[in-house]
């Protein structure tokens, strides 16, 4: 009978624990960037010189690169390093948790840097200070001499670690390199890092050049150039310098980009005042016409998995966007707003697709969900345009140009940057003006 | 259209190497001492906020009328079973009268017995904390207990932005705290989903969720009634606040 008396009671007990279970609903933060603390790489003593690098500094070299990258993305808030409580010799050990979390850091970088047989070993790790653990640890052997690739690589994993997407600083950024007076710019292909490091240039600047796009292994590059007076679409292989037209086209082509296997380049092409969208097989160069309307189709850009392709076309009065099929089939408008149109481009992600779009003058590039819906302007300037995504699809690098005087004095032409969420505007490093970005994939995936 | 090699730096390989499994490392010889006295410290904040005469003598006040409502409870079960004086001796005669007795009168009296303890129990309660009058039965947290612990994790917990806005973000945890508001242990409910391929933003979302019940420790709970709060569920999802 107590037995029975017990499991009653018991019972009776439970159910109120049930309900008793006490349950808050937490549907706000803050988006405040993390604090994160980037401790100087410890440089082993027998390292400290290599050839003529100096390997003593590159402890100091590689936290800043990895800081500055963190400082781009508007998502973390690297600490001073004054502030630090613990020297880079943490590296061996485990850190203080404790200590480093009153100077209000949520995660630590320590690592340290070695020479072996001829190679540059940098270890790294990531710590949670808030839950006392490693998040992560990694170790990179290469030549001395790639040490920013490095940098840029240990940049990935820990924005990747910590917000749950691929990182995008172990890219390059390719774009058209302007000097001299407006009426007489002269313009080249450059090559840079995404963070304005190790420019250089690609062409001679004796030819006016445009719209430069890397294809997905980041080897090749089509754009627009002259050939005899003529417009047309380029290739350029970057590591041998090789270049040639493609197709044997009779008239202009331009607003290349590459398909996502890299077989196909996409773009167009005029004659008597009517353009159309043509691909070209670069092994096979079978060249096969997508679009056939008399309206003006162009800028043609296709969805990751090459399925659709976005495209602007006048075919209903003003500048539009358009999706198709990949074979030209199935076209639909997808944005009826007021103004024009222009420059779609697909985001890697494959859920939204970019713009520029005109209105009243004024220019704003902006997101909108590949059937049209949810269009978010990110930037109001007086000109820009030409937006290209980062591999995650989270960042769009643009150009703008100032309004110049009459004489184009004035006049400037720089790259800029803007999270997908409107927020984190920034203006990129580069040598000298700059126009037409194209953002490469990971070098290193 | 030959033109010179452009002198761009060799994409060269880099190899990757997991060095977690190396990663037991030493504590610095300060840390391991901080460590030891901070231990040191928890386990004597253990030993005096569960000591039981603290406990009892706060409990106290909830358990004096017990002894009462006991009394008055057996008389009620006698006059139920005693309509006719019958006397036990008789009724222990016969195992089938007795396991008769058992299955009827009894269980209804003990049934009766328990639903008027907790009954009573609950009366008590909500004499002794007034402010707790508009306790909800499901919460135990008055809406503004609520609003203020709700309000001090916002601002602990950063939300990471590279999250899926089509997936399902809650990230439940199941806390158990001691008085003073700090966290004794805290547990991710969905724990398996973290490993689970195509869901790294997951493992993420529930990493900083902990993180910020962490930094906000010790949490804001009510003075009293740590029963009903000794143990919370935090349920955490960014799904609107990313949709803005």
């Amino acid at each position: 009978m107590k037995k029975l008396f017990l499991i009653i009671v018991f019972n009776i007990f439970l159910i109120n624990k049930s309900f008793a279970l006490i349950e808050v609903d937490i549907t706000r933060g803050n988006l405040d960037p993390l604090p994160i603390a980037v401790s100087p790489l410890h440089v082993d003593t027998k390292s400290e010189n290599y050839k003529d690098l100096k390997i003593k500094e590159l402890g100091n070299n590689i936290s800043k690169i990895i800081e500055n990258n963190f400082k781009a993305t508007g998502l973390f808030n690297p600490l001073k390093k004054e502030a630090f409580v613990q020297k880079p010799d943490i590296a061996h050990l485990k850190p203080r948790f404790e200590d480093w979390r009153l100077i209000k850091a949520q995660a630590l970088v320590t690592g340290k840097i070695l020479i072996k047989d001829e190679k540059l070993k940098i270890e790294f790790r990531l710590w949670d200070l808030a839950a006392a653990k490693e998040m992560t640890a990694l170790a990179f052997t290469t030549t001395p001499s790639n040490w920013r690739r490095v940098a840029h690589i240990i940049s990935d994993k820990i924005y990747e670690r910590l917000t749950g997407e691929e990182g995008y600083f172990d890219t390059r950024i390719i774009y058209v390199s302007e000097n001299g007076p407006k009426n007489q710019r002269i313009k080249k292909l450059a090559i840079m890092d995404q963070d304005g490091a190790n420019t250089k240039y690609l062409t001679l600047g004796s030819e006016l050049v445009l719209t430069p796009r890397f294809n997905p292994t980041n080897q090749m590059v089509t754009y627009l150039s002259y050939f005899r007076n003529m417009p047309r679409v380029y290739l350029l292989d970057i590591e041998t310098g090789t270049q040639e037209v493609v197709g044997n086209f009779p008239g202009m082509t331009f607003a290349p980009r590459f398909s996502p296997d890299g077989k196909k380049i996409i773009m167009s092409f005029a004659e008597d005042g009517n353009s159309d969208i043509y691909t070209m097989d670069l092994e096979t160069r079978v060249v096969e016409r997508i679009t056939n309307h008399s309206s003006i189709d162009t800028s043609p850009s296709y969805s990751p998995d090459g399925s659709h392709i976005a495209f602007n076309s006048d075919r209903s009065g003003l500048q539009q966007i358009y999706v198709m099929r990949s074979d030209g089939s199935d076209v639909k408008r997808i944005t009826f707003g007021k103004g024009i149109y222009g420059t779609p481009v697909w985001s890697p992600r494959g859920d939204l697709i970019a713009f520029t779009k005109v209105r009243k003058g004024r220019f704003y590039i902006g997101v909108m969900r590949t059937d049209g819906s949810g269009e978010r302007l990110l930037t109001e300037n007086y000109y820009q345009e030409a937006p290209s995504w980062s591999p995650n699809g989270r960042v769009l690098v643009f150009y703008r140009e100032t309004k110049s005087g009459s004489k184009g004095e004035g006049f400037s032409a720089k790259l800029w940057s803007i999270d997908i969420t409107g927020y984190n505007e920034r203006k990129l490093a580069t040598e000298t003006d700059a126009s037409d970005p194209s953002w490469s994939s990971l070098l290193s995936k | 259209m030959l033109r010179e090699p452009v002198d761009l730096p060799p994409i060269v390989s880099v190899e990757l190497i997991q060095i977690s499994d190396k990663t037991n490392i030493p504590y610095a010889p300060k840390a391991r001492k901080i460590i030891k006295e901070t231990k040191k410290k928890e386990e004597e904040r253990l030993v005096s906020e569960q000591a039981p005469p603290s406990a009892k003598a706060k409990e106290k006040p909830d358990r004096i009328p017990l002894p009462n409502e006991k009394k008055e409870e057996k008389k009620i079960v006698k006059k139920k079973q005693n309509p006719e004086e019958i006397k036990p001796e008789i009724r222990q005669s016969s195992e089938f009268e007795k396991k008769e007795i058992v299955d009827t009168n009894q269980i209804a009296a003990l049934i009766d017995k328990a639903k008027e303890v907790e009954a009573v129990k609950q009366e008590k309660k909500e004499k002794i904390t007034q402010s707790n009058k508009k306790n909800s039965f499901a919460t135990g947290l008055t809406l503004s207990e609520e609003d203020a612990l709700r309000a001090q994790i916002f601002g602990c917990w950063s939300v990471p932005l590279g999250l899926p806005y089509n997936e399902d973000l809650l990230v439940r945890i199941k806390l158990n705290l001691k008085k003073d508001g700090t966290i004794m242990k805290s547990e991710i409910l969905d724990h398996k989903r973290m490993n689970r391929p195509g869901q790294k933003f997951y493992k993420v979302l529930a990493e900083s969720a902990l993180r910020a019940v962490r930094l906000c420790q010790p949490l804001k709970v009510p003075p009293t009634g740590y029963d009903k709060w000794r143990e919370i569920q935090l349920n955490f999802n960014p799904t609107e606040m990313l949709k803005g």
